[in-house]
């Protein structure tokens, strides 16, 4: 089912609504997620802890935002000032020679924690159905869901 | 020739050239080593985890020859290392290794006519 169909709205509103979301960033880019191991290329992949100290820590997450290895990078504070970065590698070698010869010695890392992922169980961007409230058709009349009830199934208020 | 050679091998790297100490594949102890004497200072008091996992994978014996340029130092540690120890043994043989060899470099050899 096309998403004007999903909606109750023609394809060109469709059309034309995801051009102004493009244009505003909301939608930032159409991919496609590979499963490496199907296509025969296994890859390591590992969450890396980078304690930093507070006044380098920006910087340290900009030179980690560079590199092709990693594919994710965010700044989290509980005990400490962490970046945690997803990266990946061909082999652990090669991982440990990328962190130890370009994440150790980027001024300001403190200490560097990695976490080997050895299975994946979930791996999608948040839906946005998850939006708190949404459009949706009930009998042939659009109306506002006000909140998803998993139990008893949702709650609707007319739009 | 041989002071050059000497002072080559007791300089100050780059940051970027330091040895990384870590206890395991990417964790990094936040501790690291500009110099030989730097190195010597460290080995005395790092977790024998660390000495243990860079002695094993043949680290200590490669940052010696590729960024200090000691070919002696490091064909010492590839004995070491061929030697099997483990834990407080392997530290200390591996201190008063460094530690000999640092001794040697900075007091060079006099010699009587």
């Amino acid at each position: 089912m096309s998403i004007g169909e999903q909606l109750g709205v023609s394809h060109s509103t469709i059309y034309d609504r995801m051009k102004k979301m493009e244009h505003h960033g909301v939608i930032r880019a159409y991919t496609v997620v590979v499963d490496n191991e199907k296509i025969g290329k296994r890859k390591i992949t590992a969450l890396v802890t980078i304690v930093a100290s507070p006044r380098e820590s920006e910087k340290v997450a900009e030179k980690l935002c560079k590199v092709r290895e990693v594919l994710e990078v965010y700044a989290s504070v509980s005990d400490e000032l962490s970046i945690i970065a997803k990266v990946v590698a061909d082999t652990q070698e090669m991982l440990h020679d990328f962190i130890a010869n370009s994440v150790a010695p980027i001024p300001g890392v403190l200490r560097i924690r990695t976490a080997i992922v050895t299975k994946k169980f979930k791996e999608i961007a948040l839906p946005i159905d998850d939006s708190p409230k949404r459009l949706t058709t009930v009998r042939g009349k659009r109306v506002k869901v006000e909140k998803l009830d998993l139990e008893r199934g949702s709650k609707f208020e007319d739009s | 020739m041989r002071e050059e050679a000497n002072s080559k091998i007791l300089r100050v790297v780059p940051r970027e050239k330091a040895f990384y100490f870590f206890t395991s594949i990417g964790n990094y102890t936040g501790e690291s080593a500009s110099s030989l004497k730097e190195f010597m200072e460290k080995l005395s008091f790092l977790d024998v985890k660390v000495v243990e996992f860079h002695v094993n994978r043949g680290d200590f014996e490669k940052w010696t020859v590729e960024v200090l340029g000691d070919n002696k130092l490091a064909e010492e540690i590839v004995t070491l290392r061929k030697g099997g120890l483990r834990g407080e043994q392997l530290r200390s043989q591996l201190c008063v290794m460094v530690s000999r060899r640092y001794q040697q470099l900075v007091r060079p050899v006099v010699l009587f006519r």
